[in-house]
């Protein structure tokens, strides 16, 4: 009680005489309204470009890098003996890594494997708008590009073309070189997935916008999504990893079946 | 028949008596005095089918509704097929229509079957008996009678004698598949040599190196940094025929790295362009298409028999059953700056054949 009544008899007291700050605060206030007038005036001006981040998120996401990346991706983000130089990679390839959970790095070792996201999404657009005021590269992907309503027989030809050889016609993924290995698409968003073509995470080959149209990928990601959303028309899939997944079903539960019945009919009954 | 009958009441005294009968002939080897003697058949056992007429009863219950299952499960696949019909729009629609039709027909079948087993072990009598096999060797008559009958043959049918009927006859039957040689290899291409059609692809001199599946050209500048092209000749989706033929020789990889990664023969400098090379994509082993391509390591991966090759080092083999590099295709840049063929390739691609120079 004693300390609300505090207050009102200190307002009480000021009223009639202006006090020593105020004109310093008039000033403050005619400079941040012009000041802020003119940034309408020339963000208006400017092409989209700006859109990207503000000053303020960019310093937030180099505080963050500085914490988190910068021991093996340099202070400068310039690489270091440990990791790669991040000038140039883009938004889509930041957003991609740590909004997938393969960045920051678990451990050394053939490639990033996914896990939990370490950022929430406003630590990751931060550290996206950090790498990304670096230098130009590849941009967080347009909207209308995710919305998987695209052509899905078009874009399954393209997958079979340019992606199953690596990720398997159903999207399972499958294996590579000295534990390098392609990971199921299943479940992957519609973001990470174009961010993933455009920048060639890892050992993945780069499809650029010449090769694979952002009309094109729009058409895979319609076809990862159908075959997310749709039943496998033969029944249980069992990974879609083909012939052994479905050799070993059938050589324990086919054969096992066979022996079962083979036992029963040669035994003599009771 | 005749050994039927014999069999049934010969056989015990012909079974403990074998190991007796046996005499070792001349130049046989040892026979063994403790060979071991016959026990016979074990006592035979009652069912419980045979001793308590209620399981008997329950025994027949159980193998005719089986039957009536079987009768159930057919007339639920009928049902099945015309319920659950396969919707050309929605590939769902199969799932449901295999999976219920299945179970149908699963259950028709094996209700039957297991009913028949059980009714066979359970019900039908279980007594133990043998019947003996009857000798293969022909009685002396039968015998000296066949031979007779065989010389009659050769005498009455002149074989012997007219030797040009006989040489006619053997004549005739080689002769008689020979049409059937003539018209398989009449299924095979006509008029066109297969080691040339080996030894070429669609590439020539200025085509344009174009993207599959829509066969648009590919300019130098498209072809950025760690990127991965699957490429036909341009011109190959407007073929009417023998597409996918010419397809499988002429598919190329195209990819570009760093010039200075390049590791390159100073004969084949002048094949790539500012980095970007160009390999068939035919694997050299047995003709799967090489595409897994890691841009880190530039090594290329095979995933039929995991043949290895580095994309660096013109494509050798690395790793794998494979033996040979897959083969350079030698590009360039036109004045409109797309990626163009100097010339086919200099070698025939994908596995060995015989006739390969």
């Amino acid at each position: 009680m004693p300390r609300t009544k505090k207050p009102t008899n200190g307002r009480a007291r000021r009223t009639g005489r202006r006090s020593p700050v105020a004109s310093v605060a008039l000033i403050a206030i005619g400079l941040l309204f012009t000041g802020g007038a003119y940034a309408m005036v020339s963000t208006s001006t400017a092409t989209a470009q700006t859109e990207t981040a503000s000053q303020q998120t960019i310093s937030e996401g180099e505080k963050l890098f500085a914490a988190n990346c910068a021991t093996c991706h340099g202070l400068s983000a310039d690489g270091t003996g440990t990791g790669p130089s991040l000038i140039g990679v883009g938004a889509a390839s930041v957003d991609f890594q740590v909004g997938t959970g393969r960045m920051p790095m678990q451990a050394n070792g053939p490639q990033a494997i996914v896990k939990p996201v370490q950022f929430t999404e406003e630590q990751t657009a931060a550290l996206v708008a950090y790498v990304a005021s670096l230098a130009p590269g590849p941009a967080l992907p347009e909207a209308e590009y995710l919305d998987a309503e695209g052509d899905a027989a078009a874009g399954a030809e393209l997958f079979r073309i340019n992606c199953a050889m690596c990720h398997n016609v159903a999207g399972a993924g499958g294996a590579l070189t000295e534990g390098k290995y392609a990971p199921a698409l299943e479940g992957v968003s519609p973001e990470h997935i174009y961010e993933a073509m455009v920048t060639g995470p890892q050992n993945m080959p780069v499809f650029n916008d010449m090769n694979i149209s952002p009309e094109d990928k729009r058409d895979i990601i319609t076809y990862l999504k159908y075959l997310d959303n749709n039943p496998s028309p033969g029944g249980f899939a069992l990974g879609s990893l083909g012939p052994v997944s479905e050799g070993l079903f059938l050589w324990i539960f086919g054969l096992g079946a066979i022996v079962a019945l083979t036992v029963w009919i040669a035994a003599k009954s009771n | 028949m005749a050994s039927d009958e014999t069999s049934g009441k010969d056989l015990t005294a012909a079974d403990s008596s074998s190991v007796e009968h046996v005499t070792a002939a001349a130049g046989t080897a040892v026979v063994a005095r403790d060979a071991l003697k016959n026990p016979g058949l074990p006592p035979h056992r009652q069912r419980v089918t045979d001793l308590d007429p209620r399981a008997e009863k329950r025994a027949e219950r159980t193998v005719y509704t089986l039957f009536y299952l079987s009768v159930v499960g057919s007339i639920f696949a009928i049902a099945a097929y015309m319920v659950f019909p396969i919707v050309p729009e929605e590939p769902g629609s199969v799932r449901l229509n295999n999976l219920f039709i299945g179970i149908g027909l699963a259950l028709a079948l094996l209700a039957l079957g297991i009913g028949i087993v059980h009714w066979g072990k359970s019900l039908m009598p279980n007594t133990e008996g043998i019947d003996q096999r009857h000798p293969v060797r022909g009685s002396d008559q039968a015998r000296e009678r066949s031979v007779e009958i065989y010389h009659e043959v050769i005498e009455e049918s002149g074989l012997g004698r007219r030797a040009l009927i006989r040489n006619s006859l053997i004549g005739a039957l080689v002769v008689f598949p020979l049409p059937a040689v003539v018209l398989f290899r009449g299924l095979a291409p006509q008029d066109q040599d297969p080691v040339a059609l080996l030894n070429q692809t669609m590439w020539k001199k200025g085509t344009r190196l174009a993207l599959d599946p829509s066969g648009a050209p590919i300019k130098a500048s498209d072809v950025t940094l760690g990127s991965s092209f699957a490429v036909i000749p341009e011109g190959l989706q407007d073929l009417e025929h023998g597409r996918l033929e010419e397809k499988a020789k002429a598919a190329v990889i195209l990819v570009r790295m760093k010039p200075e990664d390049l590791n390159q023969l100073p004969e084949r400098v002048t094949w790539s362009y500012d980095g970007i090379v160009a390999y068939s994509k035919i694997c050299t082993h047995v003709g799967c298409p090489v595409g897994l391509y890691e841009q880190q390591t530039h090594h290329l991966l095979c995933p039929c028999h995991q043949s290895q090759f580095d994309v660096a080092d013109h494509a050798k083999v690395i790793f794998g059953p494979a033996k040979r590099a897959l083969p350079q295709l030698p590009i360039a840049v036109d004045s409109e700056g797309y990626l163009i063929a100097q010339s086919d390739f200099l070698e025939p691609v994908g596995p060995s054949f015989w006739e390969r120079q």
